[in-house]
């Protein structure tokens, strides 16, 4: 029992005297999930908006495909990634393989599907007597998107926090695509990997409580805003 | 009326989102654009950069060459070889002689060093069940194997193409064995991951393993094991470092950073580099986890290391092949005194000038 209770103090002792090294790991997995996630959303939230509103031959397969794809292996993703980035690969003139580039758009095709199917499913929640009023008041097409978009809004948001939970908190892609570089592409879970590889739990545990922490106060403060929203 | 409230309250937190993500978006760029620094990327073994030695020569080499920006991936030598083979990596820092060979005849590589060694240890539970405290290695993995096979002991593989796993299979075939064939049997464990979370398995097991002496160090100090060694030192057990640059003329590796390359090969063969290795864990561990290999041709302080070295860790007689040597300047210019050091080693008086001569060279 000692070893974990030490671990654990000294975890708390590394967050609250902010750790040089701690607030960079979690700063770096900050931005580089957060504009994984709105990299994904600039082509998501379109994409649902159209498999939501309207109605095309093929739309149950393109919305049963999105939400199979959901479950999606990190790994696997990483690996095709891999080789589509990696210098001998297509994509290779590039070089973005081993850079927090790499990491995001790992992490906005992972959580594509996420934001496509949950953003749909808001979308379609709106009653469809809405889309009638707007059209019969003299909204175009565009228009009547928007009234629907905005009367989501808030399925819309709590995908996309969804996505940037799924982002944040993976491991496969950000291995295999940033290489784990100290202060370049180390995030919070590859450094949580790498040190408890290494047997530096207490910094594992300072880690993987800031890692919660985040995960965690983010859904907690989507839920009151929907609720204060209402 | 309330409608338009919250549409326009919706619409202010859409826009704040939105530039947000701009503004992240932008300092993450700057972040991550520690240019104009050309970057040095290095895949190399998990025992190295587990001890935290890399982290050492980054900083330390940085302060030296600010205009590069070193990164270390961190893979089993067989990946790291592959990785470099890609074109992913601008050199590698590894453990397998054989390997390194392949990697250097099919033109992937040039310029090989060694520049460091230390020694495998086979480690395993203090009460021995096999018995192979004090054994030659081929007789305690032979100790471990009828152990095995009676249901006693139990061996813990890295099973990841390591240089350690590579290490591991001449051991098994020493005695005749395949690793293949092993891998059916019961006792014969793989943990197909790095050496500290093999030792780990091989500890919660209670099982024998092969590894490198900085990796059990590390872990024995940091209480994570506490398997004993049981198996240490001996020509078999030699476990050589070197460096290979990416060859410029791979039509995979035109992009390669050789010249970075080729800074970070004559750092670590410069007497500071080679400080580094002979100082770094002597404060934790009361002795080097790597020795200095240049060092020790200069101070000819262990003849029959320099021996073994160059009987495990040489082709044709050299640690790099003629052919495999591009713009090379005078990094082999120590490496020529070798064979005549080795000549010398019997007469003690000749012995002492060639180590001159070797000191005159380096100055």
């Amino acid at each position: 029992m000692d070893p974990i209770i030490e671990g654990i103090i000294r975890a708390l002792d590394l967050i609250l005297s902010g750790d040089p090294e701690v607030l960079s790991i979690t700063a770096l997995s900050l931005l580089v999930s957060a504009f994984g996630t709105m990299l994904a959303c600039v082509w998501s939230i379109p994409v649902s908006t159209v498999l939501a509103l309207r109605s095309f031959r093929g739309k149950r397969f393109v919305k049963g495909l999105f939400n199979a794809l959901i479950g999606v292996p990190t790994v696997a993703l990483g690996l095709y990634l891999y080789l589509l980035l990696s210098r001998a690969g297509p994509l290779g003139y590039f070089q973005l393989l081993y850079t927090p580039y790499a990491i995001m758009i790992g992490q906005a095709a992972l959580v594509t599907p996420i934001v496509v199917s949950f953003a749909t499913g808001a979308l379609e929640s709106v009653d469809p007597d809405l889309r009638t009023l707007a059209r019969t008041l003299g909204a175009s097409e565009l228009q009547t998107y928007g009234v629907v978009i905005r009367e989501a809004f808030w399925g819309v948001v709590l995908a996309v926090i969804a996505a940037f939970n799924r982002a944040f908190a993976e491991l496969g892609i950000a291995m295999m695509l940033g290489g784990n570089i100290r202060n370049l592409t180390r995030v919070l879970t590859t450094a949580i990997a790498l040190e408890t590889a290494r047997g530096e739990i207490a910094l594992s545990i300072a880690l993987s409580f800031i890692l919660l922490g985040i995960v965690m106060s983010l859904s907690i403060a989507i839920n009151l805003a929907r609720k204060s929203a209402r | 009326m309330s409608r338009s409230a919250i549409t326009k309250l919706q619409a202010s937190i859409l826009l704040v989102l939105v530039l947000a993500g701009v503004g992240l978006a932008v300092y993450g760029y700057s972040l991550a654009q520690p240019q104009p620094r050309a970057r040095l990327i290095v895949s190399t073994t998990t025992s190295l950069y587990e001890t935290g030695f890399l982290d050492e020569l980054k900083s330390k080499f940085e302060l030296k060459y600010p205009n590069l920006n070193v990164s270390f991936i961190s893979q089993g030598t067989g990946l790291a070889i592959q990785t470099a083979m890609r074109g992913d990596a601008d050199m590698i820092l590894v453990h397998d002689p054989a390997r390194e060979l392949q990697f250097l005849t099919g033109g992937y590589g040039v310029n090989r060093k060694i520049v460091a060694y230390n020694f495998f240890v086979v480690v395993g539970p203090s009460e021995d069940p096999a018995g192979i405290m004090g054994k030659s290695p081929s007789d305690a993995v032979k100790a471990i194997r009828s152990a095995g096979l009676s249901g006693t002991a139990v061996w813990v593989s890295r099973g990841d193409d390591s240089g350690t796993h590579s290490k591991e299979k001449s051991l098994w075939k020493a005695i005749g064995l395949d690793a293949k064939q092993l891998r059916a049997e019961k006792w014969y464990l793989e943990a197909g991951s790095g050496m500290t979370a093999t030792l780990k398995l091989a500890n919660e097991k209670r099982g024998y393993t092969l590894t490198d002496i900085g990796s059990y160090l590390l872990n024995f100090n940091n209480h994570n094991i506490d398997l004993v060694k049981l198996v240490e030192s001996g020509k078999s057990m030699l476990n050589v470092y070197s460096v290979i640059a990416d060859n410029p003329k791979n039509a995979n590796m035109t992009k390669a950073n050789f010249e970075g390359a080729m800074q970070l090969i004559k750092y670590l063969v410069s007497s500071e580099g080679q400080d580094l290795f002979a100082n770094f864990g002597v404060s934790n561990y009361g002795i080097p986890l790597f020795s200095p290999y240049i060092k020790l041709l200069e101070t000819q302080s262990d003849p029959q290391v320099i021996k073994w070295v160059s009987e495990l860790g040489f082709f044709e007689g050299s640690e790099c092949p003629q052919q495999s040597r591009y713009q090379a300047d005078d990094l082999y210019s120590i490496q020529a005194a070798v064979p005549a050091l080795l000549v010398s080693l019997q007469t003690g008086a000749e012995q002492r000038k060639t180590t001159h001569w070797i000191r005159s060279l380096k100055a």
